[in-house]
C-alpha cells in the first residue's frame, strides 16, 4: 500500500516541473490538514477534558448533557461561538486586532509539525526540532501583544505587557534546563533524540534517569512551561478576577476561541517537547524486544505517546485547580531568582557529568559494572 | 461613666454650647450648638475618662415640622464602653455644620451622605460630593418635601 | 483636547468586574502596575431603603431588611427587629431568642463561606469557592425547611420568629455541625496555610487599630488588627452572655497584625466558634412561644433607639426615629460595609493592581449594604 503510494508520488514528481510543484503543495495541503484536523479534535477534548477534571476537583460532575458523557460538548461549543456577534472595538486597531488570533493559532500549530508520535509517523524530520518548536513557541508572545494593542483597552494592554514579560522571561529557564538533557543525545533532532533512550527495558534510559541534573531539569522545565502556557499559577496576563479576562478581553466569538484553542495547543506542545526530551518520546515500557507487526507496534507507540503527554496535562490541569495565582512580580522573582540560577547551575552540572562520564548515565554505568 | 455624667462634664467645659440633656432616648442625647460641635467632639475623644474613639452613626434628620433639621452624632467609646448621642440642630434653609472630619475619619463618608440626601453643607469638609446619587442629580431626595422629578436627562423617571 | 498627565494611566476598574464584589467603581490611577491612588464610586445600587422606610409600616420594612446584606439576611432582619422591640419595650420569649441565635450564626457560617470562597476566586484559586457553595447547600436546606426561602428569609419578625421550628431540623442540624468542621481542616490545607496563598496577602494593607477605630471598621476586619471587640460579647443581645465562645482576634502569625492574611483567617476561625455556638443551643432548646404578642398595628411610643449587632461583616446599626405613627419618622441604616470600605484609598497606596483585589476581598464588602 505505502508503496503503491510512494510509486504514484516519484512518477508524478518526475513528470515535469510544474506537476512536481502540484505535487508538493498537495502533500503539503494533505498533511496540514490531517495534522489540523488532529490538532482540533485534541483541543476540542482538551477543553471537555479540563471541565471534567475540574468538575471532579471541585465535587461536581462537570458536562454530562451534550452526549454520551458530555463528550460532544465541545461541539456545542464551537457552534456557539461560531454563531456569536463578531464586535470589533470601534478605536481598535483593526488589522492587529483581527490578525493577532490567527497568528497566535499558527504558532501553536505549526509547533505540531518536527514532534514524532512513533517510530515511523512523523510529520517532518526536522534537524533542528527542538529549536524550531522554541522559536515558533515565542511567535506567542509577540501576537498576544498584538492583540492587546489592537484591542485599544487598557485592561488588555495591562495583560499583554504581562504576558509577554511573562512569557520572554520564562524562556530562559526553559531553555537551560532543555540543554542540560539535549547535551546527551548531542542533537536538536526529535528522532534522534527518542532514538538514543531506546534500551534499558524502554524505560531506564530515559533521559529524565540518565542523571541527578536532567531529573532536576525535567521539574524546572515542567514548571517553565507551565509559565510559558500561562496556566496558573501563572496565568495573569488573562487574570480572571483582576483585569477581567486581561489580553483577550475584547475578543468574541471564533477570535477569542482561537487564543483559547492555541493555549491548549501549546500545553500539547510543550508536554510533547517534556516527553521526548525526558520521558523517552514513544518508548514503550517493559515491551522489551516482542516480536509484532510494524503496525501494531506504531499504534501502541503512538498510544504511549499521547498518554504520557496527557499525563502532564493533566497534571497541569490539576495545578490549575488547586493552586492561587502568583502575582506579577512574585512571578518575575521565581523566575529570575531562583528558576534561572538553579536551571544554569544544573547545566553546569550535567555539563561536567557528561564530560567525566562521556554521556553516561546512571543505568549505563550498573549496567557497565554487572558486564564486566 | 453614665450619660447624666458625661452632660455634667460637657456643661462644665462648653457652658452656653450645650444646649440640653434628653435622658428618653437610647443613648441619651445632647443637644450641643452648631459651632462647638467640632470642639466638642476633639474634647469628647481626647478627654481622659471620656475617650470617645468611635463615631458608631452620623445621620442627618429633616424636623420639617420644626423648620429646623438635625445631625445625630452617635459616639462610642472602646476604652469605657459608654454611648452618647449628640445632636445639632440647625436651619432647615441654611443648614451649615463644621465638619468633624478632623476628628474621626470615618465622618468624611458620612458626611458626605448628608449632604447628598438632606442638603446639609459641611464646612470644611475635604470633598463634599454626592456619594450616592448620580453627580448631576439635583434636589435632595430624603427631605421631607423633595418632590420627585418626571426625568432624568432624557428619561422618564 | 483633554489634558493627559502621560506619567499615569487612570483606568477604570467596574462597575462591572468579577471580582469587585458587586457594582463597585474604582477610578484606579497606575504608574505601571503600582498604584498611586484608588477611589470608590458608590451608589449604583442606591434603591432608596431609608425614604422607603418613611412610607411603609414597621412589620412591611421587614422584607427590605433582608435585602440589605442578602447574604446575612437573619441578622439584618435581626438588627431591624432588636430595634423596634427597644422601641416597643417587649420580652422576647426564650425559644424564640435561642431560634433566632441558631438562625443568626448559621447565617454567619453560611456569608463567611462567600466570603472565604469568593476571596480563593479572586486569588486565582477557583476550587475552595464550590465547596463553600457545596458547605452552603446544607446550610439553605436548613432555612428552606425553616421559613421557605433560600437566601431572603424575612423570618426574623419583630416580636420573635415568623414559624416554629419544623421536625427534623434539629437533627439535620446536628448532622451537619458534625460534618462541618472536617470540611474547615480541609479549606485550611488546601488554601489557608498555601505558601503562594501567604505570599500573596502576608503583609498586605496592614489596618493599625488606631486607623481601624478612626475609620469605623468594624466585625472581622476589627479583630483581625488585634482589637478583642465583638458586640456579641460585649454588649450582649439575645442570649450570648449564656454561651461559651471564644472571640478570634489576629496574631500576625503570617505577617504583620492586621494584614489581609489574618482578616482572611478571621472568617475561618469564626466559622469554628458558630459551630460550636449553634451546637450549644441546639442544646438548649425547649418548648415554648416561637414569638411574643404584638398587635396587628404597630405604632410604637415616640422616642429616638439606636441598636446595632453583630453581622459577619462588621456592626449594622440602625438609628429609628419615631413619632408614634404606625410607619417610621426617620430610619437610618448603619451599614458595616460602608465604614470598611472608607479605609480602601489609605490602605491602597502603592500597592499593585493585584493586591487591591486583596485588599478588597480581605474587607469582605458588599454592595446592597453601602449603597442601600
Amino acid at each position: 500500500m505505502t508503496e503503491l503510494i510512494n510509486e504514484i508520488i516519484t512518477r508524478l514528481a518526475n513528470a515535469a516541473p510544474i506537476i512536481r510543484l502540484l505535487v508538493v503543495i498537495a502533500i503539503i495541503i494533505v498533511s496540514s490538514v490531517i495534522v489540523l484536523a488532529v490538532a482540533l479534535l485534541y483541543e476540542g477534548l482538551a477543553t471537555y477534558a479540563e471541565r471534567k477534571v475540574a468538575g471532579d476537583i471541585q465535587a461536581r460532575i462537570g458536562p454530562n448533557r451534550v452526549g454520551p458523557y458530555g463528550l460532544l460538548q465541545f461541539v456545542a461549543d464551537g457552534v456557539k461561538l461560531l454563531l456569536k456577534e463578531d464586535i470589533i472595538p470601534f478605536y481598535a486597531d483593526k488589522w492587529l486586532f483581527i490578525i493577532a488570533p490567527y497568528i497566535v493559532f499558527t504558532a501553536s500549530f505549526a509547533a505540531f509539525v518536527p514532534l514524532s508520535y512513533s517510530e515511523h509517523i512523523y510529520i517532518a524530520n526536522l534537524n533542528v526540532g527542538v529549536l524550531y518548536i522554541l522559536a515558533i513557541s515565542s511567535v506567542v508572545s509577540m501576537a498576544i501583544l498584538m492583540g492587546a494593542w489592537g484591542s485599544n483597552n487598557k485592561w488588555s494592554l495591562f495583560g499583554g505587557m504581562r504576558a509577554v514579560a511573562q512569557i520572554v522571561s520564562y524562556e530562559i529557564p526553559t531553555v537551560l534546563s532543555l540543554l542540560a538533557a539535549i547535551i546527551i543525545p548531542a542533537s536538536l533532532n526529535m528522532r534522534d533524540i527518542i532514538a538514543y533512550q531506546s534500551g534499558g527495558l524502554g524505560i531506564f534510559r530515559w533521559l529524565i534517569f540518565n542523571n541527578p541534573f536532567t531529573f532536576f531539569a525535567f521539574f524546572i522545565y515542567f514548571i517553565a512551561s507551565i509559565a510559558e502556557v500561562n496556566r496558573t499559577p501563572f496565568d495573569i496576563p488573562e487574570a480572571e478576577s483582576e483585569i477581567v479576562a486581561g489580553y483577550h478581553t475584547e475578543y468574541t466569538g471564533m477570535r477569542f476561541a482561537f487564543f483559547f484553542m492555541a493555549e491548549y495547543g501549546d500545553m500539547f506542545v510543550v508536554s510533547a517537547l517534556a516527553t521526548t526530551l525526558f520521558l523517552g518520546g514513544w518508548q514503550i515500557p517493559f515491551i522489551g524486544n516482542i516480536v509484532m507487526p510494524v503496525w501494531l507496534k506504531d499504534i501502541l507507540e503512538v498510544a504511549v505517546f499521547f498518554g504520557k503527554v496527557f499525563l502532564l496535562i493533566y497534571i497541569m490541569m490539576w495545578i490549575r485547580w488547586t493552586l492561587p495565582r502568583l502575582r506579577v512580580d512574585q512571578l518575575m522573582e521565581l523566575c529570575w531568582k531562583y528558576l534561572t540560577p538553579f536551571a544554569f547551575f544544573n547545566l553546569i552540572g550535567a555539563s561536567v557529568w557528561v564530560l567525566l562520564l562521556h554521556g553516561k548515565g546512571v543505568y549505563d554505568i550498573i549496567t557497565g559494572l554487572f558486564v564486566h | 461613666m453614665e450619660p447624666k455624667g458625661i452632660y455634667d462634664i460637657l456643661s462644665k467645659t462648653f457652658s452656653s454650647k450645650i444646649k440640653q440633656f434628653l435622658e428618653n432616648t437610647f443613648p441619651p442625647t445632647i443637644i450641643v450648638e452648631s459651632s462647638a460641635i467640632v470642639d466638642v467632639c476633639k474634647f469628647l475623644k481626647n478627654e481622659e475618662g471620656l475617650n470617645f474613639t468611635s463615631l458608631m452613626c452620623l445621620s442627618g434628620v429633616d424636623l420639617k415640622d420644626q423648620g429646623k433639621m438635625a445631625v445625630v452624632y452617635h459616639l462610642f467609646s472602646i476604652t469605657h464602653r459608654h454611648k452618647i448621642a449628640l445632636k445639632v440642630e440647625i436651619d432647615r434653609n441654611e443648614p451649615h455644620v463644621p465638619t468633624v472630619e478632623g476628628v474621626w475619619a470615618t465622618a468624611n463618608w458620612y458626611e458626605r451622605e448628608a449632604y447628598d440626601l438632606f442638603g446639609i453643607i459641611f464646612d470644611g469638609h475635604s470633598d463634599l460630593r454626592r456619594i450616592l446619587m448620580p453627580d448631576d442629580w439635583e434636589g435632595y431626595p430624603m427631605r421631607k418635601d423633595y418632590v420627585y422629578p418626571k426625568k432624568y436627562h432624557t428619561w422618564d423617571v | 483636547m483633554v489634558n493627559v498627565d502621560e506619567r499615569f494611566m487612570e483606568v477604570s476598574m467596574g462597575p462591572q468586574h468579577p471580582s469587585t464584589h458587586g457594582v463597585l467603581r474604582l477610578l484606579v490611577r497606575t504608574d505601571g502596575e503600582v498604584l498611586t491612588a484608588a477611589r470608590p464610586y458608590i451608589g449604583y445600587l442606591h434603591r432608596a431603603l431609608e425614604k422607603i422606610a418613611e412610607r411603609v409600616t414597621y412589620p412591611q420594612f421587614t422584607p427590605f431588611t433582608d435585602r440589605l446584606d442578602y447574604l446575612a439576611s437573619m441578622n439584618c432582619n435581626l438588627a431591624y427587629a432588636m430595634t423596634v422591640e427597644k422601641l416597643l419595650n417587649i420580652e422576647i420569649p426564650r425559644r424564640a431568642q435561642i431560634i433566632r441565635v441558631i438562625m443568626a450564626e448559621l447565617n454567619r457560617i453560611s456569608s463567611h463561606l462567600i466570603a472565604f470562597g469568593s476571596f480563593s476566586s479572586d486569588m486565582g484559586a477557583f476550587t475552595p469557592f464550590l465547596f463553600g457553595i457545596r458547605e452552603r447547600e446544607f446550610i439553605n436546606d436548613l432555612f428552606e425547611m425553616t421559613c421557605g426561602s433560600r437566601l431572603t428569609y424575612n423570618y426574623i419578625r419583630i416580636g420573635g420568629v415568623s414559624k416554629d421550628l419544623p421536625e427534623g431540623f434539629i437533627d439535620k442540624a446536628k448532622e451537619f455541625l458534625d460534618y462541618f468542621p472536617g470540611k474547615l481542616k480541609e479549606y485550611n490545607e488546601l488554601l489557608s496555610y498555601n505558601a503562594i496563598f501567604i505570599k500573596r496577602l502576608a503583609n498586605i494593607a496592614v489596618i493599625t487599630p488606631e486607623d481601624a477605630l478612626d475609620y469605623g471598621v468594624t466585625g472581622p476586619n476589627l479583630r483581625a488588627s488585634g482589637i478583642k471587640w465583638d458586640l456579641r460579647r460585649e454588649e450582649p443581645y439575645l442570649i450570648y452572655n449564656e454561651l461559651d465562645f471564644d472571640i478570634p482576634i489576629g496574631r500576625g502569625e503570617m505577617g504583620t497584625i492586621g494584614d489581609a492574611w489574618d482578616r482572611y483567617m478571621m472568617r475561618i476561625y469564626e466559622m469554628e466558634q458558630s459551630t460550636k455556638i449553634v451546637k450549644q443551643c441546639l442544646d438548649m432548646l425547649a418548648p415554648g412561644d416561637y414569638t411574643a404578642k404584638v398587635p396587628k398595628v404597630l405604632k410604637p411610643p415616640a422616642g429616638e433607639v439606636y441598636v446595632r449587632a453583630e453581622n459577619p461583616r462588621g456592626e449594622l446599626g440602625f438609628y429609628l426615629i419615631s413619632d408614634g405613627s404606625t410607619k417610621p419618622y426617620r430610619l437610618k441604616i448603619r451599614a458595616p460595609s460602608f465604614a470598611n470600605l472608607s479605609i480602601l484609598p489609605k490602605l491602597a497606596k502603592g500597592v499593585m493592581i493585584a493586591d487591591l483585589i486583596a485588599i478588597i476581598g480581605s474587607l469582605d464588602i458588599i454592595l446592597p449594604e453601602i449603597d442601600r
